[in-house]
């Protein structure tokens, strides 16, 4: 078991706690006089702009909820560890790793992906300038790119400041060096940078 | 993943009592850490805790003229505050050169304090680890240790805190307050994390089962030059190899203390007196029990060339 529980607990309850996890389903790590909290869970979540209703294994990441239960598949596993961003989305707004997170956890909340930003008839303006710019080569990191650098925009916008921030009392710039440094979570292996640059560059310039 | 079950309180009151009912009860607030232990099975808790709507979202002012920030305002929000960035700088520029725009929009104040070790070993299962599991012993002695601490270790584990938040926690004197079975009380940040034992088990926080976090107060600004200087092996996306965060006066005086080299934030008095004497001088104060091991014996001289550029870019 591991010792850097955050709380002291003996190896022998939490044996005790997972040996009856296991065996009786619904139970799980808790004590007989308490209702025992449902091992399942259903979650409302709305879903670029759908109400859905789900039944899920507590353990369902928000990404698998979204590619296997909605089949929303734009959203790509990556490393399934929050560490390359093709998983990322909008949760309420802002950008996320979906993997990093458990469905359970986003009971009445939005969640925008990448088929809610724009279809192939009517293009979100980033997916737009990526296709012009050839912000991609193997596609896989795409629609992650797409989400983090809209939202990521909208960070810029809000004022939040980043590490190449240099007056942190000042409103942030759209910089180069500002935007790879607030990219940097989402990690191209084909190395299609300066062109993601460029295409989030020019939404940018039309934003402003 | 072990299968667990999970519940949703609507206050810390009530958080706690979920703890006392359940076993093998963790807390959750951004999962950025926790869910990534448990994919490993490196953590495996029977019953989760979500406390992310429990309220503690807010960043407010002290009578006493400092800040009290709730343990669930993430790491995007406490960088982003206006006061924050205006009187802590130090601890904006700490957040904002950890992690990702992504992870910090879900990790939580109360979450990075408890940020587990990079440690290679420590991830890797087949691997003894004294902080994984007491007594099976310490991969890193003999394996690869670049990244690991230098000073405040001991056999039982060299592992690095490797929060950059936590650094300028502890050069700016937070206190960490608790909600736990017993009540509420307020942690100092510097007994917070602790130093290994000579003997394992490796105990890292100094909460008590079921202890919550609720709120990371900050005393009154203290004015200076807000610094936080990262040393990484890429420019952006990678945990410190050494870090250091400072508040530096016109005169020379200040506060220091140091990332990536000790199992917690490395802040000794001394040294914060030592600054008027130069980089070598805090060094010295900061290193004296220093038991690198061969791998990462190049933190030393290296910390020292950092500190040395902090002042240097102090009096620019
Ligand atoms: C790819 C990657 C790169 C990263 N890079 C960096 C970096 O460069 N620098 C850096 O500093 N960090 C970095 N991090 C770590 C990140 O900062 C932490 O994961 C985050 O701060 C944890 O916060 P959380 O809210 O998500 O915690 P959780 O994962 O929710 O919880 C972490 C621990 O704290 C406990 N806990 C949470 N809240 C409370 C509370 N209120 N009271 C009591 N217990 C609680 C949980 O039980 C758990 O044990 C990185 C993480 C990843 C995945
Ligand atoms: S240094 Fe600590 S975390 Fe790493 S293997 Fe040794 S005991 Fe485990």
């Amino acid at each position: 078991m591991p010792t850097n529980l955050t709380f002291d607990v003996s190896r022998r309850e939490l044996l005790i706690g997972s040996a009856s996890a296991a065996l009786i389903a619904g139970l799980g790590g808790w004590s007989a006089d308490a209702a025992p909290p449902q091992r399942d869970g259903s979650v409302r979540l709305t879903v670029n702009g759908e109400e859905r209703t789900l039944e899920l294994d507590n353990r369902t990441s928000l990404l698998d909820a979204l590619r296997e239960h909605m089949h929303l598949t734009g959203t790509k596993k990556g490393c399934d560890h929050g560490q390359c961003g093709a998983c990322t989305v909008m949760v309420n707004g802002e950008r996320i790793n979906s993997c990093l997170t458990l469905a359970v956890m986003h009971d009445g909340d939005e969640v925008t992906t990448i088929e809610g930003l724009g279809t192939p008839d009517d293009p979100h303006a980033m997916q737009a300038a990526f296709v012009k710019h050839d912000g991609y080569q193997c596609g896989y990191c795409t629609p992650g790119q797409i989400c983090s650098a809209v939202a990521m925009l909208d960070e810029i916008e809000a004022g939040m400041p980043s590490h190449v921030t240099p007056d942190l009392t000042a409103r942030p710039q759209a910089s180069e060096a500002e935007i790879k440094e607030r990219m940097s979570g989402n990690i191209c292996r084909c190395a299609a940078y300066p062109n993601i640059l460029a295409a989030i560059t020019e939404v940018e310039g039309a934003r402003a | 993943m072990k299968s667990f079950t999970y519940e949703r309180p609507d206050s810390p009151e009530a958080a706690v009592k979920a703890y006392q009912r359940a076993r093998g009860a963790r807390y959750i607030a951004g999962g950025t850490n926790l869910l990534d232990l448990m994919k490993l099975e490196i953590e495996r808790p029977a019953h989760l805790i979500d406390v992310n709507r429990i309220g503690l979202k807010k960043i407010e002012e002290t009578d006493e003229g400092g800040l009290r920030i709730g343990a669930l305002v993430t790491n995007t929000a406490l960088a982003g505050d206006e006061r924050v960035r205006r009187d802590y700088g130090v601890l904006t520029r700490a957040i904002v050169a950890g992690a990702t725009g992504q992870l910090r929009n879900k990790a939580t104040t109360g979450g990075n304090l408890l940020q587990q070790t990079r440690c290679p070993y420590f991830y890797d299962t087949n691997m003894p680890c004294n902080r994984r599991e007491a007594g099976s012993g310490c991969a890193a002695l003999e394996g690869h240790s670049r990244m690991l601490a230098v000073v405040g270790t001991t056999d039982a584990c060299i592992a690095q805190n490797p929060s950059d938040m936590n650094v300028a926690m502890r050069v700016l004197d937070a206190e960490v307050e608790v909600l736990g079975p017993k009540g509420a009380r307020s942690i100092p940040i510097e007994a917070f994390h602790l130093l290994p034992d000579e003997e394992p088990p490796v105990k890292e926080f100094a909460l008590r089962p079921g202890e919550l976090i609720t709120a990371v107060t900050l005393p009154p600004p203290v004015g200076g030059k807000h610094v936080y200087r990262k040393v990484r092996d890429r420019a952006s996306y990678a945990f410190a190899v050494v870090s250091v965060a400072a508040i530096l006066q016109e005169d020379g005086t200040g506060r220091v203390a140091l990332g990536g080299v000790a199992p917690k934030p490395w802040r000794r008095p001394e040294a914060d007196a030592a600054l008027p004497k130069g980089s070598k001088a805090v060094a010295d104060v900061l290193f004296a029990d220093a038991r690198p091991t061969d791998d990462n014996a190049f933190k030393l001289p290296l910390a020292e060339r950092a500190i040395a550029a902090v002042l240097a870019d102090a009096q620019r």
